[in-house]
Parts: structure tokens; sequence; C-alpha cells
């Protein structure tokens, strides 16, 4: 497996060799999804949109509808306004959504489409609504796209109405699972507290099949709560570089207070989104969730001699590696490679700074990456374990490492977006599939001698 | 018919009437009883807003094309997507063989130049020329392509002086495709940039001839899920020494040799016409349309070829190799045939792919009722003898032509390619359809319907009304199909399994087919609390 990569170092400063990032499109598309009765739009080439559908519908496995404004080299030389109007109408004529969410690509952005005065013009029927958001694919990545389209939820459709607000909290939930998304919602109604989360993908990319097909699937955050979300007292804006900002512009914008997080992925992070909801609304923990908590922590006693101590190499979206990374340290790991694809020198601190206060040194850090790098480094230096997408299959493979399949994409195995990694449970998933990965390979790899029932 | 006619009517409905006028024209039900095709209106624009299967002129040349070029790498000068996208997702497999060892294969990484900002506002070429250096370095492959995405051809990078400086500070050929997402109206035009950029510039470059009788070329088979594998199997069997397949599995140093073959088979018409033209034209090297999915058009494609040579003892072994591997695979096909007998599919895919699997369906007892094209053009519905009457429009005459003519020293006339006399080949075009094809039409039966660059609401209303047992098409239909109730099969990525081509490939296909059609789940959809029947038993209440 990839004999071509050569051993010992190489100079490799120019472009990505085996990206672990996509563009910032494809983030918007997914966030657009989230709103109730949304179709996507995707200004630019075709091409793209087609891209983008199938690179999320081979992910979920289930339908991702989006339109586009198939540009020729007619539009990108004059300018894709009449391509943007064309499509508006015809959108709403044909699929009639709710709404229609609108992104950009490096083309239309190349030509300097001005997207607000386009929208401005535009028919739109009466009760129908057009957001956009900017998202050229030489900046930032998938993830930055993400979170400008829930920047653009915010300043398109937040209002505060002015007066007392409301006992409610907003979620931003950031890049995950629709299963993620349905943990925190668990998680909140057991709490009791009124939540408007959004992007909320759950009941749109993990619907039943029931053989009545719905173009708009019953899920998504309605216009009409995002609205809502003005009124709320507080948003919980779960990770650094998908959430925070939108939850900025609503402070500025309507006055909620915002409260970054991490993602909840690991006990600690679960235990902060936890608190965070009890301080504000001075709401008591269920006996449940303290179980639940409970089981986390009886199962990590149990099992640490799987996997305490082992050289773990993760790469993925920057959010995710933030706390996939504390709970790694939290079950006695050592995180030796810690890489993201998305840009952001405030990734590169945060996690050093976990590694340095858990007395950790000599493992590397990079944000704005490649897995072309991280299997150098793991040539270098090998690995007791590997936890990354799917393109890590390869690394895995050719480095004979044992592999976890973790955050996105995931593209050749299933079930996993149903399945949530975040909150208490998601932290029994992780410690599940880390002990097995390991104890497979154990398996596989010792004496007859050595082969034990229990382990 | 009526009823069809009646649901087309129902479907262009809601359209408004520009979309309505346009979209008519894109649909045909065939009807026997007329002499001739009717015109089917294809490579056109897609409406803007409309939901289309089609992809970009990038998608067509690095993803179909140019990318399963096992020993080169391509590097997509551009923002990261477009690189990203089409790595590893299109099931080109490759493997080493005698002149292409594993350490000169790139088939699964991913190279981009991850344009920034800046790149934009000041120019891509120096990070292009950068990266190439960086790549030669480290990997010493044989050539390299370099493939445009869509800002590229706006800022105005100089893509093709970048590969030139590239090729003499590095001696090896660097081959630049202008293949920006914007050109033409779908995949298309980046296959047609892909063939030029290969025939002007590769092909007729090597010298060495492949050891044999009856050297072959086989274009247009990508080895998806191991199709040209199963073929290969197939000819070598029958005694063709294959040259080179185009592109699945192949090298740069097999297609440099391309033009020293005495036939060319086309098998995706649409992705690869234009370099058997091409070829025919400057080496006079002979092509055949071949149709290997399915065992009646395998057997047809096999013994025309064999006809081509009028060698007897190719006939014979053909005969032989025909025999032997139908008679093994007819029980187990038989056995899957009796359980899809009279079920119905619709094909919505590709440029060629709904003509070739009318085929199997039909060797399955199954009728493709609905069948179209994403990106084909109107010689893969109608015929190429359409060709000259196809006018171009502000699209298509954006992708430049090759004119070329015979070459001086290496053409020959296409009898002398297939070493037989002037009178015997022209015997031959009688009876064999050399250098034509005639799209799908003709093979279509009466009152089924041909839809071209169907889009989401068509296919919906489609599904909805003509109910049918099988959807082929791609992923992103897939899984709307399966919420409607009806089994799908990708007809681009085979649902990770294959080989569906020859004879192995037929049974891969009706063993998938049958799970698809007959898995248990289809039973459990409603749930026992919603089912009308009378109670089980007595309550407990």
């Amino acid at each position: 497996m990839l004999e071509c990569i050569p051993e010992g170092s190489v100079v490799h400063t120019t472009g990505k060799i085996n990206p672990a990032k996509t563009c910032q499109p494809l983030g918007a598309m997914y966030a657009a999804l989230g709103i109730h009765g949304c179709l996507p739009h995707s200004h630019g080439s075709q091409g793209c949109c087609a891209y983008h559908r199938m690179h999320l519908t081979r992910h979920f496995r289930d339908p991702v509808l989006a339109s586009s404004s198939s540009f020729t080299e007619g539009a990108s030389v004059f300018g894709g306004a009449a391509n943007l109007k064309t499509s508006i109408k015809n959108v709403f004529a044909i699929y009639n959504p709710e709404i229609m969410a609108v992104h950009t690509t490096c083309l239309s952005e190349t030509i300097g489409d001005d997207l607000p005065n386009i929208i401005k013009t535009a028919e739109i029927p009466e009760g129908k609504t057009v957001i956009h958001v900017n998202t050229p694919s030489y900046q930032g990545s998938h993830i930055t796209g993400f979170s400008g389209m829930c920047k653009a939820m915010v300043s398109y459709l937040a209002q505060s109405d002015g007066t007392t607000k409301k006992s409610q909290m907003n979620v931003l939930p950031g890049f995950v699972n629709p299963g993620d998304m349905r943990e925190i919602r668990r998680i909140v109604d057991l709490l009791g507290v009124k939540m408007i989360m959004f992007p909320d993908t759950s009941n749109v990319l993990d619907t039943p099949l029931t053989s009545k097909y719905q173009m708009y699937p019953e899920g998504g955050a309605t216009v009409t709560e995002i609205r809502d979300a003005g009124n709320s007292e507080v948003t919980l804006a779960l990770g650094s570089f998908a959430s925070h900002d939108a939850a900025n512009v609503l402070q500025d914008k309507c006055g909620v207070t915002g409260i970054p997080l991490k993602l909840p992925i690991g006990i600690k992070a679960t235990d902060d989104f936890i608190m965070a909801i009890k301080d504000w609304f001075g709401v008591e923990i269920p006996a449940s969730l303290t179980l639940e908590r409970g089981q986390v922590v009886d199962t990590l006693i149990d099992t640490h001699f799987h996997y305490q101590g082992k050289r773990v190499a993760i790469f993925g979206d920057p959010d995710h590696m933030i706390a996939l990374t504390e709970f790694l340290l939290a079950m006695g790991m050592v995180p030796v490679y810690v890489l993201t694809g998305t840009p952001g020198k405030a990734f590169e601190t945060e996690i050093k700074k976990m590694l340095e206060d858990a007395g950790i040194t000599g493992s590397r850090v990079k944000a704005e990456g490649d897995l072309f790098e991280l299997q150098q480094w793991i040539k270098e230096a090998p690995v007791d374990l590997l936890i990354g997408t799917s393109y890590g299959k390869y690394i895995a493979r050719a480095e004979d490492v044992p592999f976890v399949r973790f955050g996105f994409p995931i593209l050749d195995r299933a079930v996993h977006p149903l399945m949530p990694v975040v909150g208490y449970r998601g932290c029994l998933r992780l410690i599940e599939q880390i002990s097995n990965a390991l104890l497979e390979r154990r398996d596989r790899d010792c004496l007859d001698e050595d082969f034990e029932l229990v382990l | 018919m009526a009823e069809i006619d009646g649901t087309i009517e129902e479907m262009l409905v809601p359209y408004p009437d520009l979309v309505k006028k346009n979209r008519k024209k894109h649909l045909v039900v065939k009807n026997e009883a007329a002499a001739c095709c009717p015109q089917i209106e294809a490579n056109t624009r897609t409406i803007p807003g409309i939901i289309s299967q089609r992809g970009c002129a990038y998608a067509g040349c690095k993803g179909v094309v140019i990318g399963p070029i096992k020993d080169m790498i391509t590097i997509t000068h551009g923002p990261v997507g477009c690189g990203y996208y089409s790595w590893g997702t299109r099931r080109n497999k490759a493997r080493a063989d005698d002149t292409t060892p594993k350490d000169k294969i790139y088939s699964q990484l991913c190279f981009i130049t991850d344009m920034q900002e800046p790149d934009i506002v000041f120019g891509g070429e120096k990070k292009l020329a950068k990266m190439i250096d960086e790549v030669v370095a480290a990997f010493h492959p044989r050539a390299i392509n370099i493939c445009a995405t869509c800002p590229v051809g706006l800022i105005g990078d100089d893509i093709n002086a970048v590969a030139k400086a590239a090729e003499e500070r590095h001696g090896i050929q660097v081959l630049a495709y202008n293949c920006e997402g914007y050109k033409g109206v779908s995949q298309s035009a980046g296959h047609h940039i892909a063939n030029n950029n290969l025939m002007e510039k590769v092909i007729g470059t090597g010298t060495e001839r492949k050891a044999g009788r009856h050297v072959i070329n086989l274009l247009g088979e990508y080895n998806i899920g191991g199709d040209g594998w199963e073929l290969e199997r197939i000819l070598q069997e029958i005694g063709y020494a294959v040259n080179c397949v185009l592109t699945g599995d192949s090298s740069y140093l097999d297609i440099k040799n391309l033009h020293l073959a005495d036939l060319n088979l086309v098998q995706c018409h649409r992705s690869i016409n234009y370099i058997a033209e091409m070829m025919e034209t400057k080496y006079g090297t002979p092509w055949l349309k071949v149709n290997f999915i399915g065992i009646d058009s395998t057997n047809q494609s096999l013994r025309q070829m064999a006809r081509c040579f009028g060698d007897d003892e190719l006939v014979k072994q053909t005969e032989v190799v025909i025999e032997r591997e139908t008679a093994r695979i007819a029980p187990v096909l038989e056995q899957y045939s009796k359980m899809l007998k009279g079920k119905t599919a619709f094909a919505i895919v590709g440029g060629s792919r709904s003509h070739h699997y009318q085929y199997l369906l039909r060797d399955l007892g199954m009728e493709m009722i609905i069948a179209g094209y994403e990106f084909a053009h109107r010689d893969d519905y109608e015929g190429r003898q359409v060709i000259p009457t196809i006018k171009t429009d502000a699209d298509s005459k954006n992708i430049p032509e090759l004119h070329l003519v015979a070459d001086e020293k290496m053409y020959q006339e296409a009898h002398i390619h297939l070493n037989m006399s002037k009178e015997k080949y022209d015997e031959l075009k009688k009876a064999v359809p050399l250098n034509y094809y005639e799209g799908i039409y003709p093979n279509m039966k009466d009152g089924q319907v041909i839809i071209d660059d169907a889009n989401h609401h068509e296919v919906e209303v489609l599904i909805r009304t003509a109910k049918p047992d099988l959807f082929l098409s791609g992923v992103r239909d897939k899984y709307i199909v399966h919420k409607m109730g009806v089994a799908s099969k990708q007809l681009h990525a085979y649902d990770y399994s294959g080989p569906y081509a020859g004879y192995n490939g037929a049974l891969n296909f009706a063993r998938d087919v049958v799970n698809a059609l007959t898995t248990p789940a289809w039973k459990l959809i409603t749930p026992p609390w919603e089912k009308t029947e009378e109670p089980r038993s007595e309550t407990h209440a």
C-alpha cells in the first residue's frame, strides 16, 4: 500500500498532498440542510454542487438535495446575476422550499458577484426567504464554510423583539452528525430547558424509510425558531471553529449572551456543557445523567489498561480534535500527532496548552496540515493507534497501525451518523472503539500461547 | 403509450413556461411506428436552479479520463475542493504490471495546489511551478498532469507555460488541461479536453508494439470495480494482445504506444469517441463500438471483433471461449433470471451506460422502461449519422476541436491495420459496423421513454407514477429512491461491488440486483401496529 510514498524526509512546503480538509461550500451546504424546509443553493458551476451532494450523501447515506446556478463560460465572463435570479424563480416554482440558503463558490467569488444586491433585486415569493453566505473555496475549509452559514442564519434571521429575554437557550452544535444533535437534544430535554438548536440535521439526514418520500423532512430548525433565537437568554456555542462566530454575531445583534464551549465530546467537555446549563438556568441534574456519567468513569477505570500510555495520532476537524485530545488525555493516552487541515493558529495553541498541562512533551501539533505529512511523521516515529476520517485507512494499512474512524467524512462504514460521539453515551462508544481496535490488534499479532480468552 | 404521455404532461405542469418549453425537447417516447428517431435535445445548458445530476468539465477531464492513469501524478491547480472530491471516489482500480512497479503508482494519492486568496489575487503560477518541483524531487514520476479548476482560467494563470517550463527543468512530460469547471455544459466538455491533450501530446510518442498477432486497445473502459480486468481476461484467452485499456489501470507508457494497435474497441462512446475518431484520421486505425455489459452483447462484440481480423483460428477460439463461458454461467444466471423476469428498471446514468445495461437487463428478463443520460450528445441517443447536423452553440464552441490529418509516416489504411485486402475490408464493413455507433434509440421498445439530463423533480414524478422495480443511477439519487420504497443500484460505483462487465460481471450484477430487490427489510417497512390485519391475539387489558 502506498509504495510510492518516499522514505525519509522530503521537502513539502507547497500545496497539499492528501488533504485533511475540503472547501467552504460543502460546510455551508451541510449547515443549510439543518434548517427546516431549506434548499441549499450553490452559486457556481454545477460541478461544485454535484461534488458536495455526492460527498455528503456518501457520508450520511441519506438524500442531500441542493440546486445550482449552473454557470457556463458566459456567466463566468458576464457575471452570475441572471443565473441566480433565474435559479431563485425556478427553485420556488418547482421545488417550493420555505427558504433558499445560497452559498458562493470560488468561481462566483473570483468574478466578484455581489450576492446581497442580486438577492435584493430577485423575485422572491411572498413568505419565502433567501439567505446567503460568501464561501470562497480559497479561504478556510469546510468548517469555516459551516461557521459562515451559521452566521448567515443569525444575521439574516435572528431578531430580538426587544422585550425581556425568554427562558430558553440556543445551541449551535457545530459540524457534527445528526446522531450527535439528537443526543444533545436528549441531554437538554433531561435537563428540562427549552432549546433552539440550529442547524439541526436530525430528522433530515437520518430519516426513516417509510416509502413516503419527503423532499423536506420533518427535521431542521424552522425559520421561526431561528428568528426567535434572538429572544433567548443565552447561546451555547459548541466548538470554537464552527460555532463561536455565530454566537458572537447573535450577542452583538440581539444581546444574547454567548458562552463558548468545546464540542461535548469526552467526559470533561460533556461536564462543561451540562454545568453551563445548570449554572445559567439553575436546573437540577437528573439522576439519570449522573448515572450515565458514573458509567463512563466506571468503564474508564475498568478498561484503562487497554489503552493507557498508548501513542496515538489523530487528525480531523479542529473542534473535534480539540475535544478528542482532551478526552484521550483523560483516558491516559498520549496524543503524539494532532493534525487538522483547517487553518488557524489558535488550534495549535489550544492543543499544545492541553498537552503541556498533561505533562506531555515532544508531540507534533499542526493546523493546515495534510495526511502526507502525517504519514511522514508516523514513518519517522510510529504510533499505536490512528484516529481520523476514512482517508486515514491508507496510512493505517501502509504503516500497519490500528485505526478508529472518527469525524467527517466516513465513507467506508455505515451507521456512524446515527451513533453519537457526544455526551456520556458518546464517551462509551469512543472507549469501546478505541479498546476494540487495540485488542483486535493484540489478538491478531500475539503468539498462539499468548492468545487469551479474557482480556 | 398514452399512459406515459399523460405522466410526462403531468410532470411538466409545475414548470415555468421557459422551463417547460426547454424540458419538452429533452423527452422522447419511442414510437416504433415512426420511421426514424425524433431529434432529442442534448448537450445543452442545464437551466439554473434545476437540480440536475450533472457535474463539470473538471470532473470529466480529471475525474473520468485522466485520473485513472496510474503512473502519472495529477496535480489539481486550484482551491482544495475539486481535487479532494475526485480523490479515490471513482473506483478505478490499478495494480502493478510488467512495466509499472508498485512504487510508480499514484492512484491513491491526491495532489492539489490548494490556492489561497493571495494566489487568486496575484496569480498561482509560481505556486504551481514550485509544487511540481517538490513533487518531482519527492516522487520521481514518469510524467505529470495539471488540471485547471474554475478560478485558474478566470485569473489567467497560464498553466501551459508553467507546464512547458517544468518539462524543460525536469526532462519529463508535463501536460496541462484547461478543464475549468465552467467550460461546456457538463462533464462531457472535460472528456473532450482530455482526449485532445492525450491525442496531441502522448499518443504516438512510443515505439514499442506489444507482442502478439492481434493487438487491440480497449478505449473508454475505466476499470471501475475491476471491469477492465475481467475483459482483459476474456480477450487474452481468445488470443488478443491487449495493448492498452484507456484509461482504466493504464500507464503513461502504454498510452504512448496507443497507435501501435490494429484495432480500437470503444466501450464508453461518449467519453472517448474523440480519440477513436482522431486515431482513425491520423493513423488509419479502425474502431469498433463494443458492449461488454450483458452476455448476448459481450458475445456479439467478441464475434464482431473476431471477424475484423479475418483469422479463422481467432474466430474458432472466440467460439470456444463464448461457448465455455456462457455454459459456465448459464445455470446460475438462470436461477437469478427466474427471480427477475418481468421486472422493470429505470436507468439515468452517464453518457453510455444506460444503453449498455439495456442488454444485461434483457438477459435477465427485465426491461428498461425509462432510459436517460446525464451528459450525452445527440449521437449517443440517435446515432453518429446526426453528428454533421448538430449545431454548435456558444458552449460547445469553447471546446477546441483538433483538426488532424493523416500522419505522413504512421498512417496506414484500415485494411492494412487489419491485415486484409481492400476488397475484404469493404466486405467486412458491410457486416460489421466499423467506425460507427447507432445510439440507444434503435434498441428501445415502443412506449419506452428517453430523458436527457433528468432532474430531481422529473425523477420523483416518474418513480411515483411508473413505479419501476429497480432504479439505476448515481449515489445522489440512490437514497431518494430508497425512501420511496424502490430498490436502487449505483451504476457509477456499483455500490462498491463489481466487476459488472463480461461474464463474471453479469453474474455479479444479477446477484446484486436480486439482493437489492429481495433483501428482507423491504417487508419490514410497515410496523406491525400500523398493519390493518386482524389482531393476532386478545389484548390483556
